[in-house]
């Protein structure tokens, strides 16, 4: 309380200077304005992600017991049908990296369920931005977390078996970003028309392991049943694991029948899909899930 | 930058001295399906008045400042905020407000810095006015020490101050207070209403605020008191408790219906039991008591002679105490709230 007449007199003391109030001309809706709007909602993400340490340790736990207990326990049977020279951890390093991508994406989008209930979604909601611009900030600041999450697992590469050369870690990681970017926007579309937390959880678990386990993520994607071939195309992740994998396994020193056995490229009748052409799709599809998203939020209120 | 939004209001301010209200309100309806919770009111707020809106939960009062802060359509009729048309100009009403929910919508993750730079932003506050305005308004509330913690760790008053700063960042024309001080505690209570009063002082700001208060009602230029969706009297609180024009009398019996019959019987008035005591209306209460006394063969165990306060205007108006029409209009809300979820 002895604090108050300080403050009291220190107030005083301001209200001379601040007698002329500063004045604030709030500009007209534009592009600008926008894209400033955009950018600190991505800002707020990557704030809220470097507070919470305990989350991004917690969401290695997973990718890494995929990693290395069931890599490694798997190893002795599948090492059978391993070419000489490669680890079966090797096999599904990329996978796993895609995993933590998946969850924390997920994770992120599941935030504006979470803002809604907290309230916070209504503070950005009414601002004078369009809402474009909001989910934008949304996509690209899940997007950046979910990447930043999976360098952390592309740190430990060496634990898979998996060289640190400059060109395939920066292919990784623009691959991870692609996926990280779909898959927020896919988050972000849901978090769209769900409004209550415990159904975003409740239908995202379900989701997210079919998508991973069909991605082909532990297994090479030829000699499948029709029905579960069928299922891996349908599946996005497919088309961003299988040139990941690619990647990975070209910059092993491995003859190219081997690469070719274990990382086939995706079929459609057939066809054989070009690298580009996968990511392409996965690009397209981000991008018309997060058309829907801002179709979705600009209906609301 | 020369923004029409801005520029229309300042323009209508040089305008021959002549200013347009800060906000204009003309048959104003709002439709929840069946339920009619606006219906159909008028009033205008001219530029720099504190103005109120008191009634019981579920008269109506959020679902008008919604309408007013372009959140929700009106079914009917027309409002005008800061000189916009709230239907057709929503970002330029958007852009010339400062809003305060009755819930929080705070990121509690963010330091109390963060979430105001984080509002400079989506309001385009230019760069170069961010971190000035941001102490101004922060020390306004006493918040400027505590700016770098983050909102977890402020207490429910703190964060509603928090809140009335960053509604005031952007330095709005017309600020929306939507029960500013409902889930306080007295004394925080208080305080609010002495970063209001002072706000006043400091800005040239128009206040358009929400209760359920009788005595925070006092705090305003100007009243309207609001029952089921309609406006019943507006005023100054001194003219609306000027018209009541009589005490209240409130006295504790033995038998509650005998003495609601003798004082109909007996003095030809009329009593109704409010808040648990039979309750009454003279003109002057300290020289009925005596006769009261004289007269009544109900035994009488207490009784207390007020003041006509708000409490009484909103009786005289509605016929109920704010708190006996709280209790029936629990039933409406949820009926609205009911219709409100289905429509989502």
């Amino acid at each position: 309380m002895a604090t108050t007449q300080t403050t009291q007199a220190a107030r005083a003391a301001e209200q001379a200077e601040l007698a002329g109030t500063i004045r604030v001309a709030v500009p007209e809706h534009s592009l600008r304005t926008d894209i400033r709007a955009a950018s600190i909602v991505w800002r707020r993400e990557l704030i809220r992600f470097q507070r919470d340490r305990l989350r991004a340790v917690t969401s290695l736990i997973q990718p890494l017991l995929f990693l290395l207990v069931l890599g490694t326990g798997l190893s002795a049977l599948a090492q059978a049908s391993m070419p000489p020279g490669i680890d079966f951890k090797t096999f599904i390093y990329p996978g796993v990296l895609a995993m933590s991508v998946l969850f924390t994406a997920i994770f992120s989008a599941a935030s504006i369920v979470w803002d809604r209930e907290f309230g916070f979604l209504r503070e950005m909601l009414v601002a004078p931005v369009s809402r474009a611009s909001i989910v934008i900030g949304k996509c690209f600041g899940g997007a950046t977390i979910a990447t930043m999450q999976g360098l952390i697992m592309l740190a430990l590469a060496g634990l898979a078996g998996v060289p640190y050369n400059p060109m395939l870690l920066l292919i990784l990681t623009g691959e991870m970003l692609l996926l990280a970017f779909t898959l927020t926007a896919f988050g972000v579309m849901m978090a769209a028309r769900i409004t209550q937390f415990q159904a975003f959880m409740a239908l995202t678990q379900m989701l997210v392991m079919p998508l991973f386990f069909l991605s082909g993520a532990l297994y090479p994607l030829h000699g499948l049943p029709t029905w579960l071939s069928v299922l891996t195309r349908l599946d996005p992740l497919t088309y961003v694991v299988g040139p990941m994998r690619y990647a990975v396994l070209s910059h092993l020193p491995l003859d190219p029948a081997a690469v070719s056995a274990l990382s086939p490229s995706i079929t459609w009748a057939g066809w054989p899909v070009p690298i580009m052409l996968s990511l392409g799709i996965v690009l397209v599809m981000g991008l018309a899930m997060m058309g829907v998203a801002i179709a979705t939020f600009s209906k609301t209120e | 930058m020369t923004g029409h939004g801005s520029g229309g209001l300042a323009a209508q301010r040089v305008a021959n001295g002549h200013r347009e209200p800060a906000i204009k309100v003309a048959g104003l309806t709002k439709k929840y399906g069946e339920i009619e919770a606006v219906r159909g009111i008028d009033f205008e707020v001219p530029v720099g008045e504190t103005f109120g809106f008191l009634g019981p939960n579920g008269a109506g009062k959020s679902t008008t400042i919604k309408m007013l802060c372009t959140l929700a359509r009106p079914t009917s009729g027309s409002a005008r905020v800061a000189g916009h048309e709230v239907t057709a100009e929503r970002d330029a009403v958007r852009r010339n407000i400062g809003l305060v929910f009755q819930d929080t919508t705070l990121d509690n993750y963010l330091t109390g810095a963060q979430n105001l730079r984080f509002h400079a932003a989506l309001y385009g506050v230019p760069p170069a006015a961010v971190e000035p305005r941001m102490r101004q308004v922060l020390e306004m509330v006493g918040l400027w020490e505590r700016r770098d913690s983050v909102v977890m760790t402020y207490s429910g008053g703190m964060k509603r101050r928090l809140e009335i700063a960053r509604g005031l960042l952007h330095a709005p024309h017309v600020l929306f207070l939507d029960e500013p001080t409902v889930g306080l505690d007295p004394q925080t209570r208080a305080s609010i209403w002495e970063y209001i009063g002072e706000l006043k002082s400091r800005e040239d700001i128009t206040i358009f605020l929400t209760t359920h208060y009788m005595d925070e009602a006092e705090h305003c230029d100007r009243i309207a008191i609001i029952d089921h969706g309609k406006i019943v009297a507006i005023d100054t609180p001194e003219a609306l408790k000027a018209s009541v024009g009589k005490d209240r009398v409130q006295i504790h019996t033995a038998d509650d219906q005998a003495a609601i019959a003798e004082l109909g019987r007996e003095f030809g008035i009329e009593a109704a039991v409010h808040e648990g005591a039979v309750t009454f209306s003279v003109s002057s209460g300290e020289q009925f008591v005596p006769r009261l006394f004289a007269g009544m063969s109900v035994p009488i165990k207490s009784v207390s002679v007020s003041r006509p306060t708000l409490d009484d205007v909103f009786m005289s108006y509605t016929g109920s105490t704010i708190r006996d029409a709280e209790a029936s209009g629990a039933d409406q809300m949820r009926q609205m709230a009911a219709a409100f979820r289905g429509r989502r």
